[in-house]
């Protein structure tokens, strides 16, 4: 650990060149983590098929890329199929466990989720895939920093999805009573709105994005249907770090996650990779709850 | 009275008949039995398994089945999908055992899932002949009812330290100044694998520079790579199943690192090639079989025609490599043949004891068990991929062409 550390201090760029990459995967993180935020805030649904739905949207630009179509036009390809899934999934399941407790909406979607990887082991086998656009890598500092153009694309992509989202959700009619549904849903009902659509729109929206989300992680990793479950965890951690319905929060901590993963993963060895992650949460939680306790004796006082 | 006897009479003729047929049915065919995974992670594999055991099976009774004294059997096999679990292996094997009956087993797809099994078969006294279960860890349990025809897995890359150590000395550089990178997963094979690795390097006294450990769930690479970045080792030893080979070939070229001598298992099922092309040429890859290589046996002829045999049986293979999964597959019908027809006898016992004194040449290698049941008689062969072909470079007994140093 000390050795890899000295590494950093005596040539810092490879400090510059982890925290890059970390930013540019850190905003796919932070897409799927809006999507799950989204969910979580408006309907009070733990979406546990969250990476699933992602590695659908990874299959479905790695079908049309063998079909010889280039891959970043998956991106909206998987938007609308995964649109269409979501759509189905929510009135076959999810608006059962709408109105139930915390248990039932994570048990129902876990279920999902396991016939979503099933299915996908299925349809496309157990083997890993990718879509391979062998390009050149750009280098910079005597090859110590190096940026991968599909990076630099995914995350300009899931920059502009994040914006035509935020925009919809503020401008565009559905999204002030998708807003104003999860304010208070009874309220928005007493408004003449109709929550049942709102919370079906707001499902199929969350798979779209994760659809879109996955179109990018096509490009940039290897994929297989077991493969969702670290995105899920990842969009639970960013999400409970920065709160619901704290847009600029969700957006820093996928940032975050994306660096301290690689800079950590550095320090400590790759095999920490994901408990890093894990252990990011305990760090929230426990912050959260120290912060909490000083409020509530402020308030006794 | 009399209605009675007439009834018990029937009754007895009836159960004798029966009784006979299941006799005449037992006496045509041996079944044996297998747990295998159709479904879930191992899926691709598990049929890899299953085709092998098939295509052996048809070959040899077409060949006239096995000879027991002076009787022919045909061989059949039952399959259940273990769905790929170890729990739901384990209830198949006591299923087929309990069930059907089955005094012979095949083993499963995977270490994790033979370790399920083997405690089973040892249980019921059942000889197993398994092909695709290279841990360790499998034969330091004293099982007695449990064989591998295939090499186990701290030998895997062990031979790719030997030729580091030997290319560092054809030029004239000390092995010790020597620096390797290993990155294996943390799973009970790679870590065997590793075992393997460090063992010889420690014995040709090479230096770890590198000793990263993948996660389960891997999909990225780039922390143990910028490492590479910086420390520039002359050997990079990587497992971590196909997800590690594939991450790994795609992360090396991503970062444009150039690393002389790279080695790994899985790039045939991570099919290397075939996804990144000219990004994979210069890697080592170590594998169970080739056809290339100069074994034969009288029942399946040489490797290569194993191989083109195999490929028209199974048109699905026609147009990729046939994975070594299928080929010691098919080793493991052919040990259980010569087996039944040394032992002269069908009982598991004396099948058992014969099994344990194999000394076979067969199209996969030799084939001759130690006391602990694996196999000693096969190396691991390294090939390296040549202008996208893998062509044998190591063992120097089977090289079919010179290893090319550095990678470029």
């Amino acid at each position: 650990m000390w050795d890899n550390i000295k590494i950093l201090i005596d040539a810092p760029l490879f400090t510059l060149d982890m925290v890059i990459n970390g930013l540019l995967i850190g905003a796919v993180f932070a897409l799927i983590a809006y999507g799950l935020a989204l969910v979580w805030g408006v309907m009070n649904v733990k979406n546990l098929a969250q990476g699933d739905f992602v590695i659908l949207g990874a299959y479905v630009a790695w079908t049309l890329f063998n079909w010889g179509i280039h891959p970043f036009f998956g991106v909206p390809v998987a938007f609308g199929v995964l649109w269409v899934l979501g759509w189905i999934v929510y009135k076959t399941v999810v608006y059962r466990v709408i109105e139930h407790d915390l248990f039932t909406s994570l048990l129902a979607t876990f279920g999902v989720a396991i016939v979503l990887q099933q299915s996908m082991n299925l349809i496309f086998g157990s083997d890993e895939q990718t879509v391979s656009l062998g390009m050149e890598s750009m280098s910079f500092f005597d090859n110590v920093v190096t940026i991968q153009p599909t990076r630099l694309i995914a995350f300009f992509a899931a920059i502009l999805l994040a914006i035509a989202v935020i925009t919809f959700m503020k401008r565009s009619r559905m999204g002030q009573a998708i807003r104003a549904t999860s304010q208070n849903p009874r309220s928005a009902r007493v408004m003449g709105i109709d929550t049942e659509k709102v919370y079906a729109f707001t499902y199929s929206l969350n798979a779209a994005i994760c659809g879109a989300a996955g179109a990018l992680v096509a490009v940039i990793w290897e994929f297989q249907p077991y493969i969702g479950l670290i995105f899920s965890i990842r969009s639970f951690v960013i999400v409970t770090a920065a709160g619901l319905g704290n847009l600029p929060g969700v957006i820093a901590a996928g940032l975050g996650m994306g660096v301290l993963e690689q800079t950590g993963a550095f320090v400590l060895g790759t095999q920490f990779q994901q408990a890093i992650v894990v252990g990011m949460l305990l760090v929230v939680l426990l912050v959260k709850l120290i912060l909490a306790s000083r409020h509530r004796q402020v308030v006794e006082q | 009275m009399f209605h009675y006897r007439t009834f018990m009479k029937a009754v007895a003729v009836s159960s004798a008949l029966v009784a006979s047929s299941i006799a005449a049915n037992a006496a045509d065919t041996i079944l044996l039995g297998s747990a295998i995974s159709l479904t879930g992670k191992y899926a691709t594999a598990g049929h890899h398994a299953k085709e092998g055991y098939d295509f052996a099976i048809a070959k040899i009774n077409a060949a006239g089945g096995v000879k027991v004294g002076d009787k022919s059997y045909m061989l059949e096999v039952k399959y259940y999908d273990d769905e790929s679990t170890p729990a739901r292996g384990g209830q198949l094997a006591e299923r087929l055992i309990n069930q059907d009956g089955v005094q012979y087993m095949l083993g499963p797809y995977s270490s994790g899932l033979t370790k399920a099994i083997a405690p089973v078969t040892e249980k019921y006294k059942i000889p197993m002949v398994e092909a695709e279960g290279a841990s360790r860890s499998l034969f330091n349990k004293g099982y007695k009812y449990l064989f591998a025809v295939l090499s186990t897995s701290e030998q895997y890359l062990a031979s790719a330290v030997a030729l580091a150590a030997e290319v560092a000395k054809k030029n004239s550089k000390s092995p010790g100044s020597v620096k390797v990178a290993l990155a294996f997963e943390n799973d009970p094979f790679s870590l065997d694998v590793r075992a393997g690795v460090v063992d010889d390097i420690k014995k040709h006294g090479l230096k770890i520079v590198i000793d990263d450990k993948l996660p389960r769930n891997l999909t990225d690479m780039t922390a143990t790579m910028t490492k590479i970045k910086a420390l520039k080792p002359d050997v990079l030893i990587v497992s971590g199943h196909s997800k590690g080979a594939g991450t790994a070939t795609r992360q090396i070229a991503e970062m444009k690192l150039s690393i002389p001598m790279v080695a790994m298992t899985h790039c045939e099922s991570a099919n290397l090639v075939g996804k990144y092309g000219k990004t994979a040429d210069g890697y080592l890859c170590a594998t169970q079989w080739a056809e290339t290589l100069t074994y034969k046996d009288p029942m399946f002829g040489t490797a290569a025609e194993y191989n083109a045999e195999f490929k028209k049986a199974v048109p699905a293979y026609a147009n990729k490599s046939v994975p070594y999964q299928v080929a010691q597959a098919s080793a493991a019908v052919y040990v259980f043949k010569d087996a039944f027809e040394r032992a002269g006898s069908l009982d598991k016992d004396k099948v058992r004891d014969a099994i344990a004194a194999t000394d076979l040449k067969t199209f996969y290698g030799d084939i001759k068990f130690s006391p602990a049941g694996n196999n000693i008689a096969k190396p691991m062969v390294l090939r390296q991929i040549q202008n996208g072909k893998y062509n044998v470079v190591a063992p120097s007994a089977y090289a079919s062409h010179e290893l090319i140093w550095p990678r470029k």
